[in-house]
């Protein structure tokens, strides 16, 4: 059974549609209005304020934690800079990916870890003779992700961080009326935003202040059903719907490696040995089976696939998970891949999907044929491989620039 | 020698420039000449008053085509629309006012304070309509076919459509017919009984148009407002983020990445025409720009008559302009306000104030409104379309503080004391617009900080729309499809060789919707002309 997180007082009284569901353990408001669109468009337009307590959240202390971090981890973690946060993933030593998360370093010897799934077990078992000491948070430390282009002013009302400085994916402390909390420039909606750390026992305060100073700008609580769509927008995939972690899958074939989720990037392979280091440079020099793409669906001919049968076109109101195969367009009948995840994007007026896909597919402008049911009806219209991500504003890394700064330049 | 360019486009309006982008996007060399310092035409956001940004003219967006926004890449350029959820209607005399939503359960329960019947019957509504816009979608992402022609070209893309026609079945052939002759208050009671919900609906059929509620043919223009169409579904109306020049930088950014040379504070004088054929332009310095083919952005009355010349016009072409109808019939205010302007505060939650607002009590304060109109008088009591912008999209103002933007009819060009008498009447007319809205906002006057005015006089001098109409033109059938704007150059020719046209005053007509810029373009390509 799902138990309540500390904003819940507040965040129940917001869901109008009493459509909660299950994360972590947590209830979590899927949508808070029976029209959920606004809720989205707040992360594009104004603020949304989305209560992600439920995240797992570890405390990694100690003389040897960063050494630790980075021999778990496929990012060398002792590079990071105080207050510097990072994305990053972790594998076995298959190269297999357990699950992907944030890790924020807070003091010379504090890091912060955030997890999809409990890690606490996970991380522990390489502990070893390290003088290192990870506290799970999870219960005690509560979050909440405020995202959009007015998230920064709403912040910059309640608390004495000089926000204006401070860059994507680095953190600051910060201090409002009566409580301290943590501020970090992060988020899982491709847009200006940041995440709010704080003690339980300030949770109600924080939100309360946060909530009236966002008054003025158009502040709206948003569900993690609207939070689905800004992440496929930003091409960002989900531990447990766009890949299964190496512990929960059943079968080799479930697995996969950093190379083949579009996590290439975050491997830096060439260094002291980590988990999983061997696996991968094998798989860098032999090359991946598999790769993560994006795909642009054709509006077109989906419409023209409706309009046989007399009717508008549809798409599934607000974002989807599920599997939907993928073929090649030459040879009708020989799927190459699926689709995991994806949504009608009412940003860019198009139909997206997150997909796995065969690698020698995954150049940008291949055509596939994506399969699409119209009227009960199995079909497959042509949609083209792109970059998982479809959106990134300038704004989600800008700062502002001080006068000072201006004056230096 | 200066260069000479494929194509000269007058008019930086959201037409002209998305018309630029497409031909450029054929890599075609294209130059947009626009005569203010600013572009976007009547869809444009200018800051008014120190931190107050208005959609000066056009206020909302609705009909803009999805695939122009694929075609064009206008996101990746900021096209960026926030959908309205709610339409509010406020009653005087302290009421709750009819608020219809995107959730549908709550709209029925609004509407059944009015009437239980036509709470349920709303939905048979939305359905027709919705087989009736996807007719209209058809007819509008085409150029009207001509059906004076027997051109087999023409002929086949009549047949194409009749044959949507066809498949409509008798019983909504029979609906559109209605559609097509009947005014917007028969229609709506073909369904409803309450006054009060038919208010807000008839008002549809009448914007831009000097035609009241019950004149025949007004059901037409109610099909083409209902037909909001965002997000490739059929659906409702929304803001443009930064106002609505947010949509013509969108356009201007694309067609500059496309390569098309834009320059503002250009006027055109006129079109430089050689042996019936368009050959350049020349601007109102005096300098002159040569160009393969012009296409003018502008409305008909001031392609024909300023840009041609009548000189330059067979004397029938120059008659029948003359008497295309264009009478401006609306103005606008803006209010920059100190508060948020609550039109019903027994409601709570600002939510309701979040789409539109129709003043338009009844179908009769609309009819009374339109009588003022019919002698040339401003309404005392107008209807008015309100959208308070910054409740959505904070930019537009400074923190707590708000942008009120009114549409408000009926404000008649040819008012009685002659057009030039409009800006001696511009404050009284702003004051009946700030006086009606105290009827419903007691407190308005103490919250107004600042105040623009626009009559129809305004509207023509400052974005060049003759007499004032939004729609360079009214959508009245007798202006539309195969005779828009006149019978025999309805497809974005005119009688001078090269001289194209691609603005609201060419089919499908008005509103933010990008297709006269888009089909013309694509006529032009088509045609290889360049």
């Amino acid at each position: 059974m799902s138990i309540p997180t500390p904003f819940h007082p507040r965040t129940s009284v917001h869901n109008h549609n009493l459509d909660w569901k299950d994360w972590g353990g947590y209830f979590a408001a899927n949508s808070y209005n029976v029209v959920n669109d606004f809720e989205y468009f707040a992360f594009r337009h104004s603020a949304g304020l989305v209560d992600v307590t439920p995240l797992f959240k570890y405390k990694v202390t100690g003389r040897d934690a960063g050494r630790f971090l980075a021999h778990i981890i496929v990012k060398d973690i002792e590079k990071l800079k105080v207050n510097q946060a990072t994305y990053c993933c972790w594998c076995d030593d298959r190269g297999m990916v357990i699950d992907d998360g944030t890790v924020m370093r807070f003091g010379e010897n504090e890091y912060f870890v955030t997890a999809a799934d409990p890690s606490y077990s996970w991380f522990s078992r390489f502990v070893r003779k390290h003088d290192v000491n990870i506290e799970d948070v999870t219960d005690s430390i509560c979050s909440l992700a405020l995202q959009g282009p007015m998230s920064r002013e709403i912040l910059k009302q309640i608390c004495d961080a000089d926000l204006d400085n401070l860059k994507f994916f680095w953190t600051t402390s910060a201090r409002g009326d009566d409580f301290e909390f943590k501020i970090s420039r992060t988020g899982y909606t491709g847009d200006l935003g940041y995440e709010l750390w704080i003690r339980n026992e300030a949770a109600i305060k924080l939100f309360d202040v946060i909530w009236e100073a966002g008054q003025n700008y158009n502040i709206r609580m948003s569900g993690i059903a609207a939070l689905d769509i800004a992440r496929i927008e930003a091409g960002l995939i989900m531990n447990g719907v766009d890949y299964h972690s190496a512990l929960h899958a059943l079968t080799p074939e479930q697995m996969s490696t950093p190379y083949e989720l579009g996590l290439g990037w975050l491997i830096n392979l060439d260094r002291d040995p980590f988990m999983g280091q061997k696996a991968l440079l094998r798989e860098k020099e032999e090359g991946s089976k598999w790769a993560t793409v994006g795909l642009d669906i054709d509006w077109p001919e989906l419409e023209a696939l409706y309009n046989e049968h007399g009717l508008p076109p549809h798409t599934d109101h607000g974002a989807w998970r599920k599997s939907i195969p993928v073929y090649d367009r030459q040879q009708g009948n020989k799927q190459i891949g699926y689709a995991t995840s994806g949504t009608w994007s009412p940003l860019l007026k198009k139909n997206i999907a997150l997909v796995t896909i065969e690698s020698r597919y995954a150049t940008p402008g291949t055509e596939v044929d994506f399969e699409v049911t119209v009227e009960h009806q199995r079909r497959t219209v042509k949609a083209t491989v792109g970059k998982p991500q479809f959106f990134n504003p300038e704004r989600k890394r800008s700062i502002l620039k001080t006068e000072e700064h201006e004056q230096e330049i | 020698m200066s260069k000479k360019y494929d194509a000269i486009v007058i008019g930086g309006g959201h037409n002209g420039l998305i018309n630029a982008a497409y031909l450029a996007k054929a890599d075609r060399s294209v130059l947009v000449l626009e005569k203010r310092h600013i572009l976007g035409g009547a869809a444009v956001s200018e800051e008014v008053f120190p931190g107050f940004t208005f959609s000066v003219a056009s206020y909302v967006v609705s009909l803009f085509r999805p695939h122009i926004v694929r075609e064009l890449n206008l996101a990746q350029h900021g096209y960026d629309i926030i959908p309205m959820d709610a339409s509010f209607q406020p009653l005087p005399g302290g009421d709750l006012g009819l608020c219809r939503w995107g959730d549908s359960a709550l709209s029925r329960r609004e509407i059944t304070r009015f009437s239980k019947k036509d709470s349920e019957v709303y939905g048979e509504f939305s359905k027709v309509m919705t087989h009736m816009a996807k007719l209209a979608k058809e007819v509008i992402d085409h150029p009207a076919p001509d059906v004076a022609s027997i051109n087999p070209k023409e002929l086949s893309a009549l047949l194409r459509m009749g044959k949507v026609f066809k498949n409509l079945g008798p019983e909504l052939l029979q609906m559109n017919t209605k559609l097509l002759t009947m005014s917007s208050v028969d229609f709506l009671d073909l369904w409803f009984e309450s006054e009060v919900l038919k208010g807000p609906m008839a008002v549809s059929g009448i914007i831009g148009t000097y035609l009241g509620v019950r004149s025949p043919g007004t059901a037409y223009v109610l099909l083409h407002h209902y037909m909001g169409e965002l997000d490739g579904a059929f659906r409702s109306w929304g803001f443009s983020k930064g106002g609505t020049g947010g949509v013509s930088q969108a356009c201007a950014s694309a067609a500059r990445s496309f390569g098309a040379e834009i320059r503002t504070n250009a006027g055109v004088a006129q079109v430089k025409i050689k042996n019936g054929r368009a050959t350049g332009v020349v601007l109102e310095n005096g300098d002159e720009i040569d160009a393969k083919i012009v296409v003018s952005n502008l409305d008909p009355n001031r392609t024909y008559l300023k840009m041609i010349g009548e000189d330059n016009l067979p004397d029938e072409v120059t008659a029948e302009i003359k008497r295309f109808k264009l009478r401006g019939s609306s103005g606008k205010v803006n209010f920059a306000l100190s508060g948020v302007p609550n039109f019903c505060k027994q409601r709570g939650s600002l939510d309701f104030m979040k789409g539109d607002i129709a003043i338009v009590p009844n179908v009769d304060y609309v009819e009374r409104a339109y009588d003022q109109a019919k002698y040339g008088e401003f309404s005392e009591r107008p209807y008015i379309n309100i959208v308070v912008p910054s409740l959505t999209d904070p930019t537009l103002a400074p923190p707590g503080k708000h942008v009120m933007s009114c549409f408000v009819q009926y404000a008649p060009y040819k008012i009685k004391e002659g057009a030039d008498h409009w800006p001696q009447l511009r404050e009284k007319f702003g004051d009946a617009v700030q006086e009606t809205i105290k009827e419903y906002v007691p407190d308005i006057d103490s919250l107004v900080e600042h105040r623009q005015v626009l009559t129809p006089w305004d509207l023509q001098e400052t974005f060049g729309l003759t007499e004032g109409n939004i729609f360079q033109g009214e959508l009245t059938l007798e202006q539309l499809l195969f005779q828009r704007p006149i019978a025999g150059y309805a497809k974005y020719k005119t009688p001078i060789e090269n001289l194209w046209m691609s603005g609201s005053g060419t089919h499908p007509g008005g509103g933010i919707m990008g297709s006269g810029g888009e089909l013309s373009a694509k006529s032009i390509l088509k045609e290889r002309v360049i």
